[in-house]
């Protein structure tokens, strides 16, 4: 099975079984991670696998045995790699586990006295005198890096939990009276966002039901429970309507790094209608959603489900002969997007790679 | 008053919203008693979405004129010329009312109706009679029949082996094109795009695929996904508004829209007798608006929508047309040649100087 928790040849000691718990969450994980793999999305949201993530690997980190912090982050990336094989699409696991190696890093140069500045910038001076950090291989061992490592990730559960809200909360910048917004599908960061400006504000939303799987109705049932004026219309209507419309409010379900969004299918066509008519395209993506994948890897990009729900086999006769697609995801490029709202503020999204650059290490990023 | 319910679209509060369940007879203010049955039929064969689609319609309601036409018998001391134009008012109305009317019905009923004032008096009823009915299927020949077979000829010139050719919905004359460039051995493949509710592409679908032409289907929300592998878009039209803007299914100008972007070319194949006089920019200011109920759909047995009528703050808008701009679209099919979408003005005005 290839755990790197070595539950089998310590079954008598009373750690194993904190071990076989802790490798008996990972596997249900993984088993949540692989079954959300249908159109309709993960049977929990974005945020909540983000912290069920976290917590599983501060678990791995209390309960594992190394001793330096290189052995550490070996074990963090043996069972990244496996999270993120169970589902590909779901790149918020892999996000958070280059969270963490990050975190270890920071806490490792912390312990050795070196200050982060220095290690971070890749100066040329550097590269020629030291020959960068090639040489620096983690292998010392520091008697409180465990507990500063777990506690810097328990800081960032805390900064996962206030997400949502902290999105919510610029809902009152953005939105004015009398507005008409549209949305796509349905994304929970969107409906807290217009939720809590609806609270001060009035005005109208506009929800493209994104078919085949019309998540875009559960999201007007949601929001006209808050008394927000809703309206549903059908994928096919959104140029139609866009000419009314004021802004494009949407949620994404990966933010890449040069800007781009990897979002449910339909939101390309929303982006170039707003653009032709020259309405902003807002996206509301925590910071956990930035991915330092770039856009170019062709067969590693799309995913697609059952095809019937484009066709369903009621349609018998003609099925056998018709190739029917049904992509889950679009691609929307960087040009097409006014502003992205995360956690941490308003941002361009030409900012984005240096938002990667402070929370992912460049040595990371292939797991 | 369930029919315009409390959370009626107010950007649309000027159309008529359109009830399937409301039954047809009960909105009607000309009782249906004094319309001709053929037309009563036709009235609810349109509201029930039986007969869909500009020519199906035009053709239908010139069909049941004809019969109308049969059963018509001049009263005394009055002149069928003027007697005629007066009964078919009422009809006309009775079947606004059950579907507001297509721009190719208003010019055929045009067409008719002078048709009907140019008879000289002194034909006699039956003679006129023929003469009217000659007249109908003449009109339906030409602007129908012969006019396909004319677009079809210039757009097969425009199909090459080796193309991938993207359709959207169901637009008859555009299947009679593909199935007429197969007939004549071209190799191509037809991507099928659809959008809910109407569904219409599955019905393309079936007719391509019976003729063995290679299909692939997809939503309307996979469009980015699809295009790079399109070579050509053809789109079928319901009326070509004077200003050079394409009225069509909704849907239609964000497959122009899209397909723009990825430089792939956007070609209309429209009868010259769907041109019409009036000027558009937006798909608010006219339009139709179908059924609300129709956008619900059960999933996994659950229907979300399914109270929204009991919900003041929730809304569904079913659109039946959308206008595309004409700079999305690169060419125009007619019977008279191809044309820029800026040339409507001007065939307008030659078939206006030739009557």
């Amino acid at each position: 099975m290839g755990s790197a928790i070595e539950a089998k040849t310590h079954k008598n000691m009373p750690g194993a079984d904190k071990e076989a718990d802790l490798t008996e969450r990972i596997e249900a994980f993984l088993a949540d991670l692989k079954r959300g793999g249908c159109g309709t999305g993960p049977i929990r949201g974005s945020g909540e696998t983000a912290r069920e993530t976290t917590a599983l690997l501060r678990k791995v980190t209390a309960q594992a045995r190394w001793s330096s912090a290189g052995d550490l982050m070996e074990i963090i990336r043996k069972e990244g790699r496996r999270m993120t094989a169970a589902q590909p699409s779901e790149t918020t696991v892999g996000n958070m586990v280059l969270r963490v190696l990050k975190i270890i890093r920071e806490e490792y140069a912390r312990s050795r006295g070196s200050s982060e500045e220095t290690d971070q910038q890749e100066s040329l001076h550097k590269l020629l005198t030291s020959g960068g950090l090639s040489e620096e291989n983690f292998r010392q061992h520091f008697v409180h890096l465990k507990a500063n490592v777990i506690e810097a990730i328990n800081e960032l559960l805390t900064e996962l939990e206030g997400t949502t809200d902290n999105i919510a909360m610029q809902a009152l910048e953005h939105i004015h009276s009398n507005e008409v917004i549209m949305t796509v599908g349905r994304s929970r960061t969107v409906e807290a966002f217009l939720k809590d400006a609806a609270r001060k504000r009035k005005f109208h939303v506009i929800v493209a039901e994104c078919a085949p799987f019309c998540q875009g109705h559960e999201m007007a049932t949601n929001l006209s429970k808050a008394s927000i004026e809703t309206t549903v219309i059908a994928d096919a209507a959104i140029f139609a309507v866009m000419s009314r419309v004021n802004k494009v409010i949407i949620g994404t379900q990966t933010v890449l790094a040069n800007g781009g969004l990897r979002a449910v299918n339909g939101t390309h066509t929303v982006a170039l209608a707003a653009r032709h008519h020259s309405t902003p395209l807002i996206v509301c993506a925590p910071m956990f959603k930035l991915s330092p994948q770039f856009p170019n890897e062709e067969d590693t990009f799309h995913k697609f489900v059952s095809p019937h729900e484009v066709l369903p086999f009621t349609e018998g006769e003609i099925l056998s002969k018709v190739n029917v697609h049904c992509p889950v995801f679009d691609y929307v490029p960087p040009e097409l997007i006014t502003l992205f709202i995360s956690n941490i503020g308003g941002n361009a999204p030409s900012y984005i790679y240096r938002l990667m650059s402070e929370l992912y290490h460049p040595e990371d990023h292939d797991l | 008053e369930t029919q315009t319910k409390c959370g009626t679209i107010s950007l649309f509060s000027h159309l008529h919203q359109y009830s399937r369940k409301a039954p047809l007879t009960q909105q009607l203010s000309i009782p249906s008693t004094v319309i001709h049955p053929s037309i009563v039929r036709l009235g609810l064969q349109y509201s029930q979405g039986i007969v869909v689609g500009s020519n199906a319609r035009s053709v239908a309601l010139l069909h049941a004129f004809k019969q109308v036409i049969r059963d018509y018998t001049t009263p005394p001391n009055e002149e069928l010329a003027r007697d005629l134009v007066n009964k078919l008012k009422p009809y006309i109305s009775f079947l606004n009312q059950c579907r507001p009317l297509s721009a190719s019905m208003g010019n055929a009923i045009k067409y008719i109706k002078k048709e009907i004032s140019n008879i000289p008096s002194q034909f006699k009823e039956e003679e006129a009679k023929t003469k009217l009915q000659k007249c109908i299927d003449c009109y339906i020949n030409e602007n129908v029949v012969l006019a396909a077979k004319a677009i079809s000829k210039y757009a097969i010139k425009k199909i090459s082996d080796g193309d991938v050719i993207l359709v959207y919905g169901c637009s008859s004359l555009v299947n009679h094109i593909l199935c007429e460039a197969y007939d004549k051995s071209r190799k191509f493949r037809v991507i099928v795009v659809d959008s809910r509710p109407r569904l219409e592409g599955r019905e393309a679908l079936r007719r391509l695929v019976q003729r063995g032409i290679s299909c692939t289907y997809v939503l309307i929300s996979a469009l980015s996904y699809i295009l790079p592998e399109v070579s050509k878009v053809f789109l079928g039209a319901h009326a070509l508004l004077a200003n050079g803007y394409v009225m069509s299914r909704v849907g239609t100008s964000q497959i122009a829209l899209v397909a723009r972007t990825f430089n792939v070319p956007v070609l209309v194949c429209c009868e010259t007798y769907k041109f019409c006089e009036r000027v558009q920019t937006d798909s608010f200011v006219s339009n139709e608006l179908d059924d609300p109920d129709d956008l619900m759909v059960t999933r996994k047995g659950k229907t979300q929508l399914e109270n929204w009528h009991d919900v003041s703050s929730l809304g569904l808008l079913n659109l039946v047309y959308d206008v595309t701009p004409p700079d999305f679209v690169d060419l125009v099919i007619t019977d008279l040649g191809m044309i820029p979408c800026t040339s409507v003005p001007v065939v307008l005005r030659v078939k206006n100087l030739e009557q």
